[in-house]
């Protein structure tokens, strides 16, 4: 039994099958060995297992992202094949009678400064093939488990830390639970947790070697715990917890269907916040009264190519036609910061959460945001769709958008395609947009506060640095006289406006933001009828 | 020996896919299938060395297939060519 302790950014306890996602390579050690053909074979084993595996991955892929993005698993079957790659690993395992496991390491290593080396970007990142494939070939060789997430019972996810594209990529039913080494509070994995209402722990100091998959462990969201390999007496606590904690949820399941009203008859709207298709289901689970902040980013995470408008409006339209009239709030892309994405070719900056991301990569490539934009339009036809656009800092960037909309509006027309121009609003995440918030009152249909980057941008604290969450104060004055300002201004000229970050769900400040007037609150579909029975019992 | 030359239309040139098919298709003939660029060459039944030609878009290659099944090889190779790159 280990018992290790994080930081906890989702309250909950589960007891399951642990997962371990390794993205290191393997530790190959050269070895003597006696008997080539017997390596030989060892490594033949390793190439039928390999092939194995990427035929599962394949048909995965195809299943869910379609042919062509699935190819390179059949790419990567047919280079565990290729002759000139196999003849070099037999060739050094015979002459120099060494193992197979380094063998294919150097190998690997040949082949993929080759491919390193050629002056076409494109064949160069075919080095990262080759290493993969050869990785494989090394793991199964060492009999390291290759975690298939496709195939695998309900597991605690357990990681060094976590990308956005990892986890969009991941299936949310097989995920009971995140255990990561590093990330932190307001990371990815965080936010994925608490949508997805699932313990999650963070900073936890293990051990990946130690850790392997199939383990059972024990992650317990209130004390901040994870116990690996728990005993029977621990095991059973944690089941009579579970069984408390579902309790609870069945008494918050009473509050579906009332109105989110104090009892001196206040009203507020609490939507849900989402980031794919698929979590409308959780919206509507938790009884939500729309979406008030759909990220758009899972659109462009997880892929080679920009999605097509094609793709974008089928995407649009389900959810709004899912949602059956009820607000669903798309924000446009926001990539950029922390959320990298290949094919933008954004290149490295030395500060990306002030760098070049969300609406100055739309307003520098208007290609991009055009496709979005009649994607949106587009769907706007099919139910209430309102549009938001992320990190604004002027009024004149949302005068350019605006002719950006009147050029695709006219783009449309021409080609007769109808279409609906929405609502249209902002988030409210730069201290000056709040400077200038009763400027951009006038000429937006709403606001919508992002607080977690306005308060890592007004306390001047990076989110993803986990040494500084001991300094992020998340009810800081500053940030609070924010949202109070920012919501006088939008009602003197008859907006309304919301709060989309973290904060909204935060329970020690609902009876604040509601003496506030704001008008709504987007939190995860968890936290739906949490706020609901905290605003019903608010002292307002 | 039978040869043809081929300019590549693809954007990408004989990239990932597109020469993991052409070794699929030159490993149904007996023929030995040969792709040349600038002097270097690579047989079409092996990947990485294919790749590693580096053949990019507009780029005009040679093509030379030598075998007990040259014709058909020959035909189908280039119906491949034509249709895939």
């Amino acid at each position: 039994m280990v018992k290790l302790s994080g930081k906890a950014v989702y309250k909950g306890v589960i007891i399951g099958p642990v997962a371990v996602l390794k993205k290191d390579e393997a530790q190959v050690k050269r070895t003597k060995i006696t008997d080539a053909d017997a390596e030989i074979v060892r490594l033949t084993q390793a190439g039928e297992q390999a092939q194995a595996q990427l035929q599962k991955l394949y048909d995965k892929a195809v299943r869910e992202v379609g042919e062509a993005s699935a190819a390179i698993f059949e790419v990567h079957q047919m280079m565990l094949e290729d002759d000139d790659y196999l003849d070099a690993i037999h060739n050094m395992i015979q002459t120099e009678m060494v193992n197979a496991e380094y063998a294919v390491a150097v190998t690997g290593d040949n082949f993929s400064e080759m491919f390193a080396n050629m002056d076409d970007d494109y064949m160069k990142a075919r080095a990262a093939d080759v290493k993969d494939i050869s990785n494989r070939l090394v793991r199964n060789l060492m009999g390291q488990e290759d975690v298939d997430l496709a195939s695998m019972e309900p597991s605690i996810i357990v990681a060094d830390d976590l990308s956005p594209s990892e986890t969009v990529q991941m299936d949310k039913s097989k995920i009971l639970a995140f255990v990561t080494v590093h990330g932190s509070t307001n990371s990815h994995t965080a936010i994925l947790a608490r949508m997805m209402n699932i313990p999650a722990l963070i900073g936890v100091p293990m051990d990946l070697d130690e850790i392997h998959t199939g383990m059972k462990a024990v992650v317990d969201g209130f004390k901040g715990e994870v116990i690996f390999e728990p005993s029977e007496e621990i095991c059973a606590e944690v089941e009579e917890k579970i069984r408390e904690e579902k309790e609870k949820l069945k008494l918050l399941q009473t509050l579906k269907g009332k109105e989110n009203v104090t009892p001196s008859g206040q009203k507020i709207n609490i939507y849900a916040n989402i980031g794919s298709v698929s979590d409308v289901g959780y919206v509507l689970e938790n009884d939500a009264g729309g979406i008030g902040l759909f990220r758009s980013e899972f659109l462009y995470l997880g892929r080679d190519d920009f999605p097509t408008e094609e793709e974008q409006f089928q995407a649009y339209r389900q959810v709004v036609q899912t949602m059956a009239g009820k607000k669903v709030i798309i924000r446009t892309l926001d990539i950029g910061a922390d959320k990298q994405v290949d094919y933008f070719n954004l290149g490295k900056e030395d500060n990306p959460a002030l760098g070049y991301r969300a609406i100055r990569i739309c307003l520098k490539q208007p290609d991009i945001f055009k496709t979005q934009l009649r994607a949106l339009l587009r769907a706007a036809m099919y139910g209430n769709l309102s549009i938001m656009y992320p990190m604004i800092i002027s009024v004149e960037e949302v005068k350019r958008i605006y002719e950006i909309v009147d050029e695709v509006k006219a783009e449309l027309d021409e080609a007769q395609i109808p279409y609906k121009v929405p609502e249209q609003g902002i988030m409210i995440e730069t201290p000056a947009a709040v400077m200038v918030s009763e400027e951009l009152a006038q000429i937006v249909d709403f606001f919508s506060i992002g607080t977690n980057d306005l308060t890592q941008y007004t306390l001047a604290l990076d989110r993803q640095n986990a040494k500084l969450d001991d300094f992020y104060d998340p009810h800081h004055p500053a940030v609070l006289r924010m949202i109070r300002l920012v919501t006088d201004n939008a009602h003197k000229y008859g907006k309304w406006s919301g709060i989309c970050g973290e904060l909204g769900a935060d329970l020690e400040l609902t009876e604040e933001f509601l003496r506030m007037g704001l008008d709504e609150l987007s939190v995860a579909p968890s936290m739906v009828l949490r706020v609901r029975k905290a605003v019903r019992e608010a002292n307002v | 020996m039978k040869k043809f030359e081929y300019v590549i239309k693809d954007e990408v040139g004989i990239h990932a896919r597109p020469a993991g098919l052409l070794v699929k298709e030159a490993k149904k003939y007996q023929s030995k299938v040969t792709i040349s660029k600038d002097g270097k060459a690579a047989e079409a039944t092996k990947l990485m060395a294919l790749m590693g030609l580096g053949v990019k878009c507009g780029e005009n290659v040679e093509v030379s297939v030598e075998g007990a099944d040259e014709d058909t090889a020959f035909e189908g190779i280039k119906a491949f060519f034509e249709a895939n790159l």
